[in-house]
């Protein structure tokens, strides 16, 4: 058994140090892990269960004269092939995206994007499903592509959503946050300003499990189940409904072991419409799992933002303002996930970690022949994007200034004491502290040395490079006043039972793409009622059995389920309060909560532990009045604010001088999560955010050419960090609890995805000082980097 | 066409298409679900196997190539209850988190550790630098080989507090 920790809940009492609910404990989802027991999508089969396939388009824009079936109908296996026609007929050709606006499931009109669904084919097996796709005669009309975001919006560029009543052009938004006149007054009275464009590239995900789905229509009661790559369970049922008609009782959606997700995983893909239409129409199980060219080219993308940042300061480094203007590419369809009044996500954080005078920023989205997304790979609702700015500006305005950088941040941080921060564009930050954050990561990287070490070195031609970046960020959306996708307020729920021999099962609306929820959230209810973590089980992604919420991205678990998870277990424990009570006659106000066990004030030999109260609470123990029998509740938690994370990072590259070989030599993250649960478990977030800052700044790309082909659609021209690109992370960290979450904790998924990239490319630029080299747009390989070494890159496109 | 093979100690023999690839064969003929498959082009290394005991990505193996060969996958790593040290230390130092890259890893670090006891953390990192993992950023990829390294004989199988060391800094 293990010995539990002995520590207060509430966090105001002190000790924030410690970790809950026994700290750093292997993994309870490891062992059928590494037996290869895990259970994905793709590992699911079902009697019958055949198999799809989805014919893309070769072009980016085009119209559809005719498609002919005939011949992949005729193959022996095909039982089934479906075009947009057919979708047409059963009212299921167009499906409501995340953004309010509408998606093709398969294509009727035009072709919008080079990958775009076309027809779907239903096959005995995998194979003779990609057999019948070559089968398949389409002719288009080509039609000339919108593919630089920045001539959409000229006049007389082709309309690419004319399937939309009035459309004459390819604007999809302005957004706005802060306050403009303001802004532009601090500017016009600062003693310097910069300004810089900087892109944020498109980039994927790319989890390495692609998405897929079977479906299982049942036609006797009209039931669907659908095992889907989700991970908004609950979300995706109520759209499955809407859409469908299929009513929502009917319908059981099970996100089972997901295989990464970062985002990829929360919009509603054609390919599992597709299935679902597949299993109606045949009357069997359809599987359908798309490959990995297909995941990049179709699937959510990320960033893909264009901004125009300008910082205002003194001449001796108070920073006054920021301002931005952002051209942000949607691709084809608006089908960003975001909470609905935020078309921008939380990019309005842009304002960082420092205290402004003024802030403002305006944002633009438009149309492209490309795929639909923008929301995803571990961006806190584009809070990556507005990181990257901020913090490339003040190393541009460090540069102006001759200032060292880090001493330029320590000196704008917010400090401590004017927490709870209001910001310039309506964020109200909970906590935090930065300086001691900031001070511990130089204090790792030794950074005086460092600038020794590079001195030294740029003497003799070596190009030696340290970036640093200080992020906060912006998590657990949200406040349901606020924040719903779709309509769908972002609360989420919990639900715990405590079984007569006193072991446990939570079930959480929150689902798990690795993230290790089912040994947190034991370690959260262990915490809170003192029942070891290996004795209470965590039922999550299936809807059938856990209570709804909107599930996990954003790195919302831990801020909004964890709360409800511990505000559970706190009813669970105050109800044992008074089962207690009964069980030792006495008053549940005469009696003391201590690990695991209510005993009575004054004469701890006098108590119950928690298996006992379990015991008494399903036996014929007689209850006070207003307690009923079992021991169990369950709650809703709407969080009051979102969490704001930050931390230190502190990047070193050495940049080879002949071939622009960028190497990243060491990676200091120090990082403020507020209480901790599982060190294990939150050290392994942060090395797989760093892994993709670095993947991010030095090799990833989505690219397209003049006719909107994509050129980042295999592994073969997307390259993801292998073991050789990245150091042995070292990491730190500091404790500034959150003073409105149960447990004091904060969200941290996404930190480090979120606050890596612009070290990187700090370091880099940093490196590339004796260049002249100001700025330079990721991702910084080899040939770029040379190219800034002659003179300039050119922005990607 | 028949091929015959020998997985993870089990003779099997079977009729095939000749064009199906191994890894198909694992999963669907077989029905042994742990290898995974991620790409189009043999560059993630999910779908990592020993074939007589060298890894190989099995979406990159025609199921025939394998005939008459000895096949090892995830399923067969473990000696009956008890984990193979390399899945124990992946337990060990979180060298997982969704699980999905890490019986590939597992098998190229067996195989690695058969050849080469004690490596050298770049020598594990090259060793698994044909794979890709997305959650953990390879350093607990590499401690967890390491841990296997220090433990031939693998651990009492009952912890589940794990005693390895702290790696964080703190102020």
């Amino acid at each position: 058994m293990t010995i539990l920790e002995d520590r207060p809940s509430n966090p105001a009492a002190g000790d924030h140090d410690r970790p809950i609910g026994h700290g750093r404990m292997q993994r309870k989802e490891d062992p059928r892990f590494v037996r290869g027991k895990g259970r994905y999508v793709d590992d699911i089969v079902l009697p019958g269960m055949l198999h799809g396939a989805i014919l893309r388009a070769p072009v980016a824009h085009a119209r559809l004269v005719s498609i002919d079936t005939s011949e992949a109908l005729a193959h022996p296996k095909v039982l089934a092939v479906i075009t947009g026609t057919d979708l047409q007929a059963l009212g299921l050709a167009w499906a409501p995206t995340l953004s309010m606006d509408v998606q093709a499931v398969l294509v009727t009109d035009k072709v919008r994007f080079q990958g775009q669904e076309v027809a779907f084919v239903v096959a005995e097996d995998r194979y003779a499903a990609r057999d019948a796709l070559e089968l398949i005669q389409v002719e288009y009309d080509v039609l000339p592509p919108v593919v630089d975001a920045r001539k959409a919006m000229d006049p007389g560029a082709p309309v690419i959503r004319d399937d939309l009543p009035g459309r004459t052009d390819n604007h999809i938004f302005d957004w706005e946050a802060g306050d403009k006149a303001e802004t532009d007054a601090v500017f016009a009275s600062a003693d310097v300003v910069v300004k810089q464009e900087i892109v944020y590239p498109r980039v994927h995900p790319a989890p390495m499990e692609t998405c897929g789905a079977v479906a299982d229509f049942d036609p006797i009661d009209g039931r669907l189940t659908l095992y889907e790559t989700t991970q908004a369970p609950h979300a995706h049922r109520t759209l499955f409904a809407m859409v469908s008609g299929i009513p929502e009782h009917k319908i059981r959606v099970v996100s089972p072991d997901i295989g990464g997700g970062f985002g990829n995983k929360v919009g509603i893909y054609p390919g599992y419409i597709l299935a679902v239409v597949g299993s109606i129409v045949t009357g069997k199980p359809v599987k359908w799992v798309e490959d990995r060219s297909e995941n990049l080219m179709s699937t959510s993308f990320a960033r893909d933002y264009i901004m125009q940042g300008e910082i205002a300061a003194t001449k001796d480094g108070k920073i006054l303002a920021l301002r931005t203007n952002v051209l942000a590419d949607h691709g084809a369809f608006n089908a960003t996930a975001q909470p609905t009044k935020y078309p921008a996500g939380f990019f309005h954080i842009f304002t960082g970690s420092y205290d402004l005078a003024a802030a403002h920023c305006t944002v633009t989205g438009v149309y492209t022949n490309k795929a639909p997304g923008g929301v995803a790979y571990a961006c806190s609702f584009r809070v990556t994007e507005a990181v990257y700015l901020v913090e490339r500006m003040v190393d541009i305005l460090a540069r102006k200034l001759d200032m060292d950088p880090a001493e330029l941040r320590l000196k704008n941080f917010i400090r401590k004491e004017q927490f709870p921060y209001a910001n310039k564009t309506g964020w109200e930050y909970d906590s935090g502290d930065y300086e001691p954050t900031m001070r511990l990561s130089m204090k790792m990287a030794g950074y005086d040395e460092l600038r020794r070490e590079q001195k030294e070195k740029r003497e003799r031609g070596e190009l030696m490079g340290i970036g640093i970046s200080f992020f906060t960020e912006t998590v657990g959306a949200g406040p349901r006043k606020d924040m719903d996708i779709l309509g769908l307020g972002m609360a989420d729920g919990a639900e715990l039972r405590i079984h007569p021999t006193g072991k446990a099962v939570v079930r959480i609306s929150v689902q798990s793409q690795g993230q290790g929820h089912e040994t947190t959230f034991a370690q959260i209810v262990a915490e809170e009622i003192g029942i070891p973590p290996e004795d209470i089980d965590v039922v999550h992604g299936d809807t059938d059995q856990t209570p709804f919420g909107l599930g996990t991205y954003g790195s919302r678990s831990t801020p909004v389920s964890g709360a409800a998870v511990a505000l559970v277990a706190r009813k669970v424990r105050e109800k044992a309060r008074f089962i207690a009570a009964a069980m030792l006659e006495t008053r549940p106000e005469d009696l003391e909560w201590e690990k695991g066990r209510w005993f009575v004030k004054g004469d701890p030999s006098v108590g119950k532990t928690m298996a006992e109260i379990a015991m008494g609470a399903h036996g014929t123990v007689a209850l006070p009045e207003g307690i009923d029998g079992n021991l169990d509740a369950e709650v809703t938690y709407d969080p009051p604010n979102l969490t704001f994370p930050f931390g230190a990072y502190i990047c070193v590259v050495d940049v080879d001088p002949g071939t622009g070989h960028v190497k990243v030599r060491r990676f200091i993250a120090v990082d403020d999560c507020g209480t901790r649960i599982n060190p294990m478990i939150i050290e392994g977030q942060i090395h797989g955010g760093l892994t993709d800052g670095v993947g991010m700044a030095l090799m990833e790309i989505i690219e397209f050419d003049d006719e909107g082909n994509c050129l980042g659609g295999s592994f073969m021209d997307y390259l993801i960090p292998t073991a050789m690109e990245v150091p042995d992370w070292e990491t730190g960290f500091t404790v500034t609890p959150s003073p409105h979450h149960p447990i004091g904790a904060k969200g941290v998924g996404e930190s480090a995805t979120v606050g890596s990239p612009p070290a990187v490319v700090n370091a880099v630029v940093d490196a590339l000082t004796p260049f002249g080299v100001v700025h330079m747009d990721m991702p910084c390989t080899p040939a770029r980097v040379w190219e800034a070494m002659q003179g300039g890159t050119r922005p990607p496109v | 066409m028949q091929i015959s093979m020998t997985i993870n100690g089990t003779d099997v023999t079977r009729e095939i298409e000749p064009r199906v690839l191994l890894v198909h064969f694992i999963r669907d003929d077989l029905r042994l679900t742990g290898t995974h498959w991620g790409c189009d082009t043999t560059n993630c290394g999910t779908c990592v196997v020993l074939m007589d005991g060298q890894p190989v990505k099995s979406c990159t193996v025609l199921a025939a190539m394998a005939d008459g060969h000895t096949i090892t996958t995830v399923e067969g790593l473990a000696h009956g209850a008890t984990l193979d040290p390399v899945q124990q230390g992946f337990m060990e130092e979180h060298g997982l988190q969704c699980g999905f890259c890490t019986p590939g890893m597992m098998l190229t670090a067996r195989a690695l550790l058969d050849h080469n006891p004690h490596p050298e953390p770049l020598e594990i990192r090259e060793a698994i630098s044909g794979q890709i993992c997305r959650c953990t950023g390879y350093a607990t990829i590499v401690r967890s080989i390491q841990w296997a390294a220090e433990h031939p004989a693998g651990a009492a199988p009952e912890t589940t507090t794990s005693e390895s060391t702290e790696h964080e800094v703190h102020a």
